[in-house]
């Protein structure tokens, strides 16, 4: 199919609807406010559902309620609002409910900046809300890639009972970039018999419920999501790498600044410099025994990991897998200033000749 | 004395101002920034009016330094709202119709939702000579065939009041255009003029481009690319 222009938060909306969204529940807020948008034109033309909440906490609700019923259900947000809905993530996750939300980043903490960020990464990847859950974390770094995250992560949600996210920056959001429309494949998934949509001669009725009185019953319970979460990070974890195979200076990163990073590398290799990108595309799980067999590898000297964030969060996930093989340094921005292709060819060759 | 806006089209000699509107994402700003840079050969008082209240990126005031050192005015809100989504519009716009040596290129938001803005100024715009100019890309799916481009022409014209005087044809891939992409949108301004009796005043090519036979005879508007991704 001929290519076409699309804007990366309209394309996100877009891919929801031919994924089968039943229901859209949203709230505006800069920079992703371009996805309730197109939402809210496109969802009735399809027989669908669209509702412009009061609130982001209303929203993540409703969307309880849909995915309950057995609807494939979204919210979409940027940071703050996102925040706002952590309540109902781990109620969803508790009460085994699958559902889609995407966070197109903005800058924090706080209000921060509408401009784009990555400091949401502890928020995504270690459940924000309370309690032990962990929802499946996918992190486009184009907008093909958000196009076809954002349909899959219906099917994923749907294979597990489980909330999953699709974040990227503000960029993604915002930028134009071409992509295609392809048939990607479906997932088997098992009919929602869970769903409480009436008894229809069951002996039974379903009953959607993260409360769970008898300490026993929960700790079970708990047991039972676990062993879910295990078989998400056997499964779902994805990476990629780019000129890894005689890198010896590797940047980790993903989402904007890998897509800076590929320049920075491309330079680098132009000057000499055996540099290689691994980007981590699903968060969490995050791809830790492909980064630990990488840093191993003998030509490789030393990992400089790049964040939109003054602190560095990923970096964490880097440190537990590279588990001090291979020095790792960071380079990192918040409030919306982008890590430059410059500073990263810099950070590069002063990690290596740190090791030389 | 030279007419900067002429370098657009020699048909437009005698607008004072040139009104870019159209669909959001159809490469208004790109098309604003290098029609401001080429008018600015001409050594008049030129001022880009960055009135965009619809997009928090991809603005044309973030070129503001390019404009600067060619001389150019940049007319946008204030520094406090370069990086917000206030919609707010700096008081100098006014300039536009009150300096009569100042020529504008006025860089509207997408949509008729962007297009808003010009509402206020409507009065002002019809009483000043302008050119009214549609955007349009036919690889933006919402502006893909004659029907779409021309019912969001016509909402655009509804929203602030100022009929379109042209089009333009301004479909690309980004980095990924041929020829062909621009001939597709030929046909496609050509049955959007056909319906609407808008001339095309000119398509946008990319500089590399502009030499390709295929497209020898078609009014080109050469350009480079001043908004550029961070990796670019």
């Amino acid at each position: 199919m001929a290519k076409e222009l699309w804007k990366g938060n309209e394309a996100i909306a877009e891919a929801a609807i031919r994924a089968g969204c039943d229901c859209f529940f949203g709230y505006p807020i800069t920079p992703q406010s371009e996805v309730p948008e197109y939402m809210s034109l496109h969802m009735p033309e399809h027989g669908k559902v669209f509702v412009q909440s009061e609130s982001e906490v209303a929203a993540i609700n409703m969307v309880y309620g849909a995915a309950g019923s057995g609807m494939r259900a979204m919210t979409s947000s940027s940071s703050p609002g996102i925040s706002l809905k952590q309540e109902g993530i781990t109620y969803l996750a508790g009460a085994e409910l699958p559902a889609v939300i995407v966070n197109c980043m903005r800058g924090g903490p706080g209000l921060g900046t509408i401009q784009p960020g990555q400091g949401d990464y502890y928020q995504a990847t270690r459940g924000g809300g309370n309690g032990d859950y962990r929802t499946v974390v996918l992190a486009p770094s184009n907008i093909q890639e958000a196009v076809d995250f954002t349909q899959e992560a219906f099917d994923i949600a749907d294979q597990y009972r489980n909330p999953v996210m699709v974040v990227c920056d503000g960029l993604i959001g915002q930028m134009m970039e071409p992509i295609e429309w392809r048939e990607l494949p479906k997932r088997n998934l098992a009919p929602k018999d869970w769903a409480t949509t009436g008894k229809h001669g069951r002996d039974h009725t379903n009953v959607v419920n993260s409360l769970f009185i008898d300490p026993n019953e929960c700790d079970v319970h708990n047991d039972h999501l676990a062993a879910k979460y295990a078989e998400m990070e056997k499964n779902e974890v994805r990476w990629d790498e780019h000129n890894c195979e005689d890198a010896e200076v590797i940047i980790t990163a993903y989402g904007t600044p890998a897509r800076i990073a590929l320049t920075a590398i491309e330079q680098l290799r132009e000057e000499g410099v055996k540099a290689g990108l691994f980007r981590p595309i699903t968060l969490w799980p995050f791809p830790e025994k492909a980064l630990h067999d990488l840093a191993a590898k003998p030509q490789v000297k030393a990992f400089v990991d790049v964040e939109m964030s003054s602190t560095g969060q990923m970096i964490d996930d880097v440190r537990l897998a590279v588990e001090g093989q291979k020095p790792i340094s960071y380079l990192g921005h918040a409030g919306g200033v982008m890590p430059t292709v410059e500073e990263m060819v810099e950070a590069a060759k002063k990690a290596l000749k740190e090791v030389k | 004395m030279q007419v900067p806006l002429k370098v657009l089209a020699p048909q437009i000699e005698k607008a004072k101002l040139v009104l870019i509107t159209g669909h959001y994402g159809s490469g208004k700003t790109e098309f604003s920034v290098n029609l401001a840079l080429r008018a600015a050969e001409c050594p008049q008082k030129l001022a880009l009016a960055d009135l965009d209240i619809v997009n928090p990126y991809f603005r044309s005031r973030e070129r503001k330094e390019q404009l600067d050192a060619r001389g150019i005015r940049l007319i946008a809100s204030s520094q406090a709202c370069t990086d917000a989504d206030v919609p707010s519009l700096p008081a100098d716009v006014f300039a536009l119709f009150q300096d009569p040596d100042l020529y504008g290129i006025v860089d509207v938001g997408g949509d008729p939702d962007g297009a808003r803005v010009l509402a206020r100024f409507q009065p002002q715009i019809m009483a000043t000579p302008h050119e009214m100019l549609c955007v349009v890309n036919a690889n933006r799916p919402e502006t893909r065939d004659a029907d779409r481009a021309v019912s969001y022409l016509r909402a655009i014209e509804a929203t602030c009041g100022v009929p379109m005087t042209g089009l333009v044809n301004n479909t690309h891939l980004c980095g990924e255009t041929t020829v062909e992409e621009i001939l597709k949108g030929a046909r496609l301004v050509r049955e959007v003029s056909e319906r609407t009796g808008l001339p095309v005043v000119c398509h946008v090519v990319v500089r590399a481009l502009c030499g390709e036979e295929m497209l020898a005879g078609l009014p080109l508007f050469p350009i480079d690319i001043y908004m550029k991704k961070p990796w670019e």
